[in-house]
């Protein structure tokens, strides 16, 4: 799907869908419920703080779902909507949010799988209607958002000294 | 596609580094590892196979800090080289914002460059990107070794388009940090 060159997520965004996952947390009894895009960055996570690496669970998170994808269509599928990972104590549902980002639910012998995914699938569908009105303001708005040049060039002067001594 | 979350004031560039297999595109990333200081880079998670041949991607991040009020920070990826696992590559290149073709200057890898810099842009226009398009850069690798091809001829077969390309070994080091200033420069400039 071709979308938006780039694209924003602001805060308002963020506290709709801040509120719902906080309500969902609380009804499933899950742990953390996380938001990833397709491309593998962290949107935002809800509940307990997570104690590995957000970025690398991210990025393993988004490669997962898309291999899985690939394994969907070629038996005849046209997707794996979810996928569930169980673990001894804890275990990870993952599910698609419009096609443009996955939910990431982490849950321990507190929460039940039944009612993990009867929850899961009430949020996605509200979440599904907040992610597309986000998709299609991006696609409506003529300009992609774009930072100030100062940013840039404090950007470049980090960039030259981070990367520049070796 | 790179996206700018306001909410929690992050930018995340996502830079992929292409090319054939065995080219050096992980002994890259891992001299990046080596080098930056630890508490500007997350870890380098590698997903291989048992002879350490990339099987999906390898994936380290690396922040630049608080800029102007946003934590800017690099996602460096590299792909399966091995021809076979072109699915894997063409997952990885989703919502790339910045490409390093890494090609082996070795004579007798030129096709295999060859096959992997078509491959590339056969992947990208499935995501209707196209390398004149978005910030990308080559890196001739390998430039210590015997039986090498200029770096004339090199340009000649891969680089016709010009786009800026750095020499490099990247065993010891040399042009790895040259290229990431390249590249994520262009980034830079393509969201500003």
């Amino acid at each position: 799907m071709a979308g938006p060159s780039s694209w924003s997520f602001q805060e308002s965004d963020s506290h709709r869908i801040d509120e719902l996952l906080r309500d969902f947390l609380r009804d499933s009894n899950a742990r953390c419920a996380l938001l990833v895009d397709r491309s593998g960055q962290l949107i935002l996570s809800v509940g307990e703080p997570p104690q590995f690496d957000p970025a690398a669970f991210a990025s393993l998170a988004a490669a997962d779902f898309s291999a899985n994808d690939q394994l969907a269509s070629m038996i005849g599928e046209p997707e794996f909507s979810s996928l569930f990972h169980q673990g001894e104590k804890e275990s990870m549902y993952l599910a698609d949010v419009a096609k443009r980002l996955i939910l990431v639910v982490l849950f321990d012998d507190r929460a039940t799988l039944g009612m993990i995914r009867v929850k899961v699938k009430a949020v996605v569908r509200e979440l599904n209607t907040i992610v597309t009105e986000i998709f299609e303001k991006a696609s409506a708005d003529s300009d992609t958002p774009h930072l100030e040049a100062s940013w840039a060039d404090e950007v470049e002067d980090e960039i030259d000294r981070l990367f520049g001594s070796w | 596609m790179s996206m700018i979350n306001y909410a929690s004031r992050e930018i995340n560039c996502k830079i992929v580094y292409y090319g054939p297999g065995l080219g050096g595109k992980t002994t890259n990333l891992e001299y990046v590892y080596e080098k930056v200081a630890p508490n500007t880079r997350g870890k380098l998670i590698s997903l291989a196979t048992e002879t350490e041949r990339t099987l999906f991607f390898d994936f380290l991040p690396v922040d630049l800090g608080s800029i102007r009020g946003f934590k800017t920070r690099f996602h460096l990826y590299t792909v399966p080289g091995q021809v076979y696992y072109n699915a894997s590559r063409k997952l990885i290149l989703k919502g790339v914002d910045g490409v390093v073709f890494v090609a082996d200057s070795q004579v007798d890898r030129l096709d295999a460059n060859l096959e992997s810099m078509h491959n590339l842009y056969e992947n990208l226009a499935q995501y209707e990107l196209d390398p004149r398009e978005i910030p990308f850069v080559i890196q001739y690798n390998k430039r210590d070794l015997p039986n090498i091809s200029s770096v004339d001829e090199l340009q000649a077969s891969l680089n016709p388009g010009g786009f800026s390309n750095y020499e490099a070994v990247a065993t010891r080091g040399v042009g790895v940090f040259d290229t990431l200033k390249g590249v994520s420069k262009r980034v830079i400039k393509s969201l500003s």
